[in-house]
């Protein structure tokens, strides 16, 4: 299936003219000073806005959900949907089916996009099978992983996604092991490899390429994701006006690199002008500052090898797949038309 | 006058779900409430139901999976018994407070461990504070009713609702049961409207409530849930108006006059009616006393019965860890302390795993209350029977 969509984004003017009312997420939240889970919401909400069609957000537990909706407030300025911590990919599904038996029955005739943020917690670890789930089977939905690589609304607990010895509340650095014993899981290429339609990685250190990709994703009726990484102040450690820099850096060093996959065909999107070493990102984080004592440089070289390797292997993919993706999408069988 | 169909009585679940033709289904195969989901995909894939049927990975997502699909407006369905339901534990008391209407079909089965596929109440009871509405099928006709009834039971209560029947005993048993036709059906249940929908409103649903409101959220889902009573009276009037078969929160089998009452949930009621009748032959005044509705409570009508008894022997097809009775016991209990003077009461726990019960431990337990004291007084001990000693 070819994907015929125009990308056209709104100009930058024009998005900072729009009034609050015309917001779909908006201020006075909870969210840490500095979070990056809220700008990433904004960047994605914005760049989904269309005439073609509304959105419907669900969200997992976590930090972004907590800090948004406590009663009697709300930041959402769009239906939004919270059920748990595991199972945001399921509830959308939920969503989106009701969507189209309501379609086909002829009781609604407003047309949708489904949008799930969730958190690495609720994504690598408690909701992974309800993700696979969901992608396996179809739905449309954008699933947005704003990554800040731990649990942080129960206080900064590792998961499958914190990297090799970063510190965190149950890994903590201490005498004898030096934090995170166990690597980052790569939860793109899982996702990927779920024969999707379209997988991005993204930050919002590159508001416009991220903003790309929202639309890419959305001009697909199918399964979407995006791993987009976010700076959390208090879990990553540093100061809140740093958040966007700290981002950057972990593109810099080719830790957090811009790409997608679509249709089996990876891509390289940006990128940075020079590659710095990983010690230029983990330098600016409190989380990693045992690291660069003495004694543990064996794991700064193992974290750099992994960037390096991970690098390597995006380069061959994008080689490998420049002229043929390694899958279609192929959409349910039952895909109706909407 | 309907028409009259033999079938497996999770056939007439699926058959019930079809008539109904639900917006969503979202479903996971558990023993023994498998077929009610395989039959129904067959009536999606013979294109005979408008439903979206969402085949999902688990109970828990299909619970979440409904659970959204409400949240946009659907009229939705699924079936589960057991782990399925201990799977869902979490997401039920999310959909509860979200007023979210869900009928789910239940063949009750014993939970794990041991692992046993068989028939009991413990699935069931152990999410009895879940804030759904339960109710108990005795037979494959109640069962196929109480379905039918359960979508205006959930719409107008704004509640979810589970529907069940005993799992093999029931679920796997032929039976013949008058059914009506799918426009009746559609006519009884009426057009969904939704009281909430994601897609007409910028709603925020599932808010973080603190210590300064989380509490009146409870009161106010504490209290609607109190009504729930009237409207399942109200609903089986209706319904008993369109087929003849009328229904209330319980059902009395020969009461009126009777000195020592059974009270009993599920198939077991079958059994215990043909004691009844044998031991009213022989002159014994016996009766029994049926609850349809397990939650909520219904309190008053079940004093309205018991409190002429002399004994009440309470059947438990389920226990707890160190309660005071079995599920049923404890409820029944508290509710006669209103009484001024309480009539002799025992519990008997039985038929845990799907051991048989036989109309030989009935007469036993009706014999048990006849020899009990008359007058005040009562028998708080836990009996098991059908167990090997
Ligand atoms: C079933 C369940 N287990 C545990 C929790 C507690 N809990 C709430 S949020 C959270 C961590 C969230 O982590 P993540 O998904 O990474 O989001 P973040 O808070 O980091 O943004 C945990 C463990 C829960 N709400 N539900
Ligand atoms: S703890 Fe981190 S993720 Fe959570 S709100 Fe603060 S900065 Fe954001
Ligand atoms: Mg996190």
């Amino acid at each position: 299936m070819a994907n015929n969509f125009n990308i056209t984004l709104p100009e930058v003017k024009e998005i900072a003219s729009r009034g609050v009312k015309d917001q779909p997420f908006i201020g006075g939240h909870r969210l840490c000073a500095g979070c990056n889970a809220g700008t990433i919401v904004r960047q994605v909400l914005t760049a989904a806005q269309s005439d073609e069609y509304q959105i419907v957000v669900v969200n997992a537990t976590g930090c972004l959900e907590v800090a948004t909706s406590i009663y009697p407030y709300t930041s959402w300025n769009v239906p939004w949907v919270h059920v748990a911590f595991e199972n945001a990919a399921a509830v959308a599904s939920g969503i989106e089916a009701a969507y189209r038996a309501l379609w086909r029955k002829g009781r609604l005739n407003k047309k949708f996009r489904f949008i799930v943020f969730g958190g690495d917690g609720g994504t690598y670890d408690i909701g992974f099978q309800a993700l696979s789930g969901a992608l396996e089977r179809g739905h449309q939905l954008l699933y947005v992983l704003y990554d800040n690589e731990a649990y942080m609304n129960t206080g900064i607990q590792r998961s499958s996604s914190t990297p090799l010895g970063a510190n965190t509340t149950t890994s903590p650095a201490g005498s004898v092991i030096p934090g995170k014993p166990q690597m980052k899981k790569r939860i793109v290429d899982i996702v990927a490899f779920h024969r999707i339609p379209y997988v991005a990685q993204a930050i919002p250190g590159q508001p416009f390429d991220l903003m790309k990709k929202v639309r890419k994703a959305l001009s697909y009726d199918g399964p979407t994701f995006m791993a987009i990484y976010s700076s959390c102040t208090r879990g990553h450690r540093f100061p809140p006006e740093k958040s966007v820099e700290v981002g950057k850096k972990a593109w810099e060093t080719y830790y957090w690199p811009l790409f997608e996959i679509e249709q089996g065909q990876w891509r390289i999107t940006m990128k940075p002008p020079k590659k710095l070493p990983i010690e230029e990102w983990l330098k600016m984080e409190g989380r990693f500052a045992h690291l660069l004592k003495p004694g543990n440089e064996h794991i700064v070289k193992m974290l750099q090898e992994a960037v390096d390797e991970y690098w390597d292997y995006l380069v061959r993919m994008e080689e490998m797949t420049k002229e043929k993706g390694l899958w279609t999408w192929v959409p349910p069988l039952t895909r109706q038309k909407i | 006058m309907g028409k009259k169909i033999a079938m497996e009585t999770n056939q007439l679940a699926a058959f019930a779900m079809a008539q109904i033709d639900p917006d969503v289904v979202a479903a996971y195969p558990i023993t023994p409430s498998t077929e009610v989901v395989q039959e129904f995909s067959k009536y999606v894939a013979n294109g005979e139901v408008t439903t979206e049927f969402v085949p999902v990975e688990s109970e828990h997502s299909a619970i979440s999976a409904c659970l959204g699909a409400a949240t946009a407006g659907a009229r939705v369905m699924t079936a589960t018994a057991s782990q399925g339901l201990a799977l869902m534990n979490e997401i039920l008391h999310i959909a509860s407070s979200s007023r979210a209407p869900i009928s789910v079909v239940v063949a009750s089965r014993a939970l794990s461990g041991p692992i046993n596929i068989h028939g009991d109440h413990m699935d069931i009871s152990s999410i009895r504070d879940a804030g759904w509405i339960i109710m108990v099928a005795e037979d494959a006709q109640e069962a196929y009713d109480n379905i039918i009834q359960s979508i205006p039971i959930a719409e107008r209560a704004r509640f979810p609702i589970i529907t069940s029947y005993d799992g093999f005993i029931t679920s796997h048993a032929v039976e013949v049961a008058e059914v009506l036709e799918k426009e009746e059906v559609q006519k009884f249940i009426g057009p969904k409207k939704p009281d909430y929908s994601v897609f007409e409103d910028k709603l925020t649903i599932g808010v973080l409530a603190l210590q300064d409101s989380y509490i009146e959220f409870k009161r106010k889902q504490a209290e609607d849930y109190d009504k729930v009573v009237d409207i399942v009276k109200q609903v089986g009037k209706e319904y008993g108006d369109l087929t003849g078969r009328y229904y209330d929160t319980i059902e009395k089998y020969m009461t009126d006059d009777a000195e020592v009452i059974m009270v009993v949930m599920g198939s077991t009621a079958g059994t215990a009616k043909v004691v009844v009748d044998q031991m009213r032959a022989e002159g014994h005044k016996v009766g029994l006393l049926k609850i349809r509705l397990f939650r909520p409570v219904p309190k008053d009508d079940i004093i309205s019965v018991l409190r002429t008894a002399d004994a009440v022997m309470v059947m438990d097809r389920a226990f707890t860890y160190g309660g005071i009775g079995g599920p049923l016991f404890e409820e029944i209990s508290a509710a006669m302390n209103d009484l001024p003077c309480r009539p002799y009461m025992a519990n008997y726990i039985y038929g845990l795993g799907g051991r048989d019960i036989k109309p030989s431990h009935i007469r036993q337990v009706f014999e048990d209350g006849l020899k009990a004291v008359k007058g005040c007084g009562f028998d708080q001990q836990i009996k098991w029977i059908t167990v090997r000693e």
